[in-house]
C-alpha cells in the first residue's frame, strides 16, 4: 500500500494543520471570561491558603488568651481581631478554610461518582430498572436539601463523619437525575444505535460512547453544588451538628461568636464573609465552566 | 385535564409513601435506642422493657411502621419524648408560624426577583442586565444564616430600628397584627426572601429573553402594538412558569427555614427541629420532618395542577 503511494508522482501535501481539540476550545473560551478567571484565581488562592495554613497563619489558631478576648479588627498582633476566647481570628479563618473546602468538595465528589453510576445505569438500561431507580430518587428529591441534611444529621448525631455522610446522601439524587436525563438523550443517538448494530456490548457502549458525552454536563452541574455543600456543611456546624470545638471551622466559628454581636459585631461576622466569598467564587467559576464547555440547561 | 390530574396524583402517591418510610426509618438509623435519651442511665432491664412496650419499640419493624402510618394518617404523630405532649399539636402551631414568614418572604422575593429578572431579560446585555444577574448570583451564594446575623448587626445592634429576634411581647400564642408584632417578622422575612429572589430573577430573565425571541413578538409589533402591549403579552407567557417556581420556592423555604429561625429565635418548625435534635427527641424530629416533607410534596402537586390549569401546553407533556 505505502509502496504504491511512494512510487506515484510526488504530491505536494499541504502541512496538516492540527485541528484544535475540544479542551483547547474550552480553555480559549474560558480565558476570555474575565469574571470566571478572577473567580478561579480566588478559588486557587483559598485552596493554597488551606493547604499551607501552617505556614501562612501568623499564630496558632487554638492558642487562647483570656486577657485578649474579643479584640476589634486592627488590634496590633491581631489583624482581624480576636474571638471569644482570645484566639487570633486571621489564623482561625485561614485554618478554617481546610474543613470548609473539604466539606464543600468531598461530599459532592462522592455524590458525583455514585449519582453518575446510578443515573447513567438508569438512563442506559431504561425500562423497569429506570422506573424503580428514579422513583426511589424522587423520594429523596421530595425533601428540600436543607431539611434532608438536617434530618439525617439530626438522626445520626453530631460529628464531621455524619455531616459528610448526610451531605453525600443529599447530593446523590439531584446528580442522578441530571445523569439520567442526559443519558436518555444520548442513548437515542444514531452513533449509539450504530455501535449496538456493530455488536458492541453494553459496557463498551457506555464506556466509549455514553460516558464521554454525559460526564461533561454532569461534572458542570456537580461543580455548581460545591457552594451549596459548603453553605450546608457550615450551616450544620452552625447548628452544632458538625465539627466540635476547638477545631476552626467557619460555620462553628459563626455559631460561637453569635453571642458576641453586641460587643464586636464585625469580628463576629467575619467567618460568614469567608463562606460567602468562597461560595460566590465557586459559583462564578462553575458558571464560567458551563458557558466555556457549552453545556445547556 | 382530568387525565392530567389523575396522572399527577397517581405519580405522587408512591413518592408520599416513600417519604413516610424514610421518616419512619429516621428514628431507626439513629445510633442507640430511641429511648436512651429519656431513660436514666441506671434504669433496670424490667423498666426498659416496659417503656419499650409502651412506645411499641418491641415489635418487628414492618408492624411498627404499619401502626405508625395508620396513626399518622389519622393525625396522631405520637408523643414527644421530652415534653410528653402530642407531637401533632406542637408541629401544627410551629408550621403556622413558619408559614407566616415563609409566605411573606416568598412574596417579597417574587416581586423583587420578577422585577430584576424582567429588566435583565428585556435589556439583555446591558448594564442593567449585568447588575441584575450579579444580584441573582449573590442571592444564591450568600449563606443566609450569616446574612441574618449581618441584618441583626446593622438594623438591631447598630441602628436599633428593629428587634433582633423572638416573636413579640405575647410570643406566638398571643399574636396580634400590630406594628409591635409585625416588626419582629421583618428581618427574618427579608433575610429569607433573598434565596427565592435570586432564583426567580434567573428564571424570569431566561423566560423573558426566550419569549422576546419568539416569532409572535415581531408579529405583535408589526400589528402596531406599542411597547406596553408587547409587555402584557410577555408577562402572560412568562407568568405560569414564574408562578410555578415561586410555589416550589415556598416549599423550599418552609423546609429550609431552620437556620434562619435559629438566628432570629423565631418559634417555627426550624426552632422545633432544633429542640428535637438537641434533646434527641426522635418522635418530634420524625413528626416535624414528615409534616414538612408532605407539605412540600403536596405543594409540588398543587403547583403542577395550577400550571396545568393556566397553561394547556403543560398538560400535553
Amino acid at each position: 500500500m505505502t509502496a504504491i503511494i511512494e512510487s506515484a508522482a510526488p504530491i505536494v501535501v499541504p502541512p496538516l494543520a492540527k485541528s484544535p481539540g475540544y479542551w483547547t476550545g474550552v480553555w480559549r473560551r474560558f480565558k476570555k471570561d474575565k469574571v470566571a478567571v478572577g473567580a478561579g484565581l480566588v478559588v486557587l488562592a483559598i485552596i493554597l491558603m488551606a493547604v499551607f495554613a501552617d505556614y501562612v497563619a501568623p499564630a496558632d489558631p487554638t492558642r487562647s488568651s483570656m486577657l485578649r478576648r474579643l479584640r476589634p479588627i486592627g488590634t496590633p498582633g491581631y489583624p482581624l481581631g480576636a474571638d471569644e476566647l482570645g484566639r487570633d481570628m486571621l489564623s482561625r479563618l485561614i485554618h478554617g478554610a481546610r474543613l470548609s473546602l473539604f466539606m464543600g468538595v468531598v461530599p459532592v465528589f462522592i455524590a458525583f461518582v455514585f449519582g453518575s453510576v446510578i443515573g447513567v445505569a438508569a438512563g442506559f438500561f431504561g425500562g423497569k430498572f429506570n422506573t424503580i431507580t428514579m422513583r426511589t430518587v424522587d423520594v429523596f428529591y421530595a425533601f428540600p436539601s436543607v431539611l434532608l441534611a438536617i434530618a439525617l444529621s439530626g438522626a445520626l448525631g453530631a460529628g464531621i463523619t455524619n455531616s459528610l455522610l448526610s451531605l453525600t446522601i443529599v447530593f446523590i439524587p439531584p446528580i442522578a437525575r441530571i445523569a439520567e436525563s442526559v443519558t436518555t438523550q444520548v442513548r437515542s443517538m444514531d452513533y449509539v444505535e450504530a455501535a449496538r448494530a456493530s455488536g458492541a456490548n453494553a459496557l463498551t457502549i457506555i464506556r466509549v460512547h455514553v460516558l464521554g458525552n454525559v460526564l461533561g454536563p454532569i461534572f458542570v452541574y456537580a461543580t455548581s453544588l460545591i457552594s451549596v455543600s459548603m453553605i450546608l456543611a457550615s450551616g450544620l456546624s452552625f447548628l452544632g451538628l458538625g465539627t466540635k470545638p476547638p477545631t476552626p471551622e467557619w460555620g462553628l466559628m459563626l455559631n460561637t461568636l453569635r453571642t458576641a454581636i453586641y460587643v464586636q459585631p464585625w469580628v463576629a461576622a467575619l467567618p460568614g464573609a469567608a463562606i460567602f466569598i468562597t461560595s460566590i467564587s465557586f459559583n462564578l467559576l462553575s458558571d464560567g465552566l458551563r458557558s466555556a464547555m457549552d453545556v445547556k440547561g | 385535564m382530568l387525565s392530567y390530574l389523575a396522572k399527577r396524583i397517581l405519580y405522587v402517591l408512591p413518592v408520599a409513601f416513600g417519604v413516610s418510610v424514610f421518616c419512619f426509618l429516621l428514628v431507626h438509623i439513629a445510633p442507640g435506642d430511641p429511648l436512651t435519651s429519656v431513660l436514666p442511665p441506671d434504669a433496670s432491664q424490667a423498666m426498659q422493657d416496659e417503656l419499650r412496650k409502651i412506645y411499641g419499640f418491641d415489635r418487628p419493624l414492618p408492624v411498627q411502621f404499619g401502626l405508625w402510618l395508620l396513626k399518622a394518617l389519622q393525625g396522631d404523630l405520637g408523643t414527644s419524648i421530652a415534653t410528653g405532649r402530642p407531637v401533632a399539636a406542637e408541629v401544627w402551631r410551629a408550621v403556622g408560624n413558619t408559614l407566616l414568614i415563609a409566605l411573606l418572604a416568598t412574596v417579597i422575593g417574587f416581586l423583587l426577583g420578577s422585577f430584576f429578572g424582567f429588566v435583565a431579560g428585556y435589556f439583555r446585555g446591558s448594564f442593567l442586565d449585568k447588575f441584575a444577574s450579579m444580584l441573582a448570583v449573590l442571592g444564591v451564594s450568600v449563606p443566609h444564616y450569616w446574612l441574618g446575623m449581618v441584618m441583626v448587626i446593622v438594623f438591631s445592634v447598630q441602628l436599633g430600628w428593629l428587634p433582633p429576634g423572638g416573636a413579640g411581647p405575647g410570643g406566638s400564642a398571643a399574636w396580634i397584627w400590630n406594628w409591635e408584632h409585625v416588626s419582629y417578622m421583618i428581618l427574618p422575612a427579608i433575610t429569607m426572601s433573598v434565596i427565592p429572589m435570586g432564583i426567580i430573577a434567573r428564571t424570569v430573565r431566561a423566560l423573558v429573553a426566550d419569549i422576546l425571541h419568539q416569532e409572535f413578538v415581531p408579529a405583535l409589533r408589526a400589528k402596531g402594538l406599542m411597547d406596553f402591549g408587547v409587555f402584557r403579552h410577555v408577562v402572560k407567557n412568562a407568568a405560569p412558569t414564574a408562578l410555578a417556581v415561586m410555589g416550589l420556592q415556598l416549599g423550599y423555604l418552609l423546609g429550609g427555614s431552620i437556620l434562619i429561625e435559629t438566628v432570629f429565635s423565631w418559634p417555627g418548625t426550624g426552632f422545633l427541629l432544633g429542640n428535637a435534635i438537641f434533646q434527641r427527641d426522635l418522635p418530634l424530629l420524625q413528626g416535624t420532618i414528615l409534616v414538612l416533607a408532605m407539605f412540600f410534596v403536596g405543594l409540588n402537586v398543587l403547583v403542577d395542577i395550577l400550571q396545568g390549569l393556566l397553561d394547556p401546553r403543560v398538560r400535553r407533556r
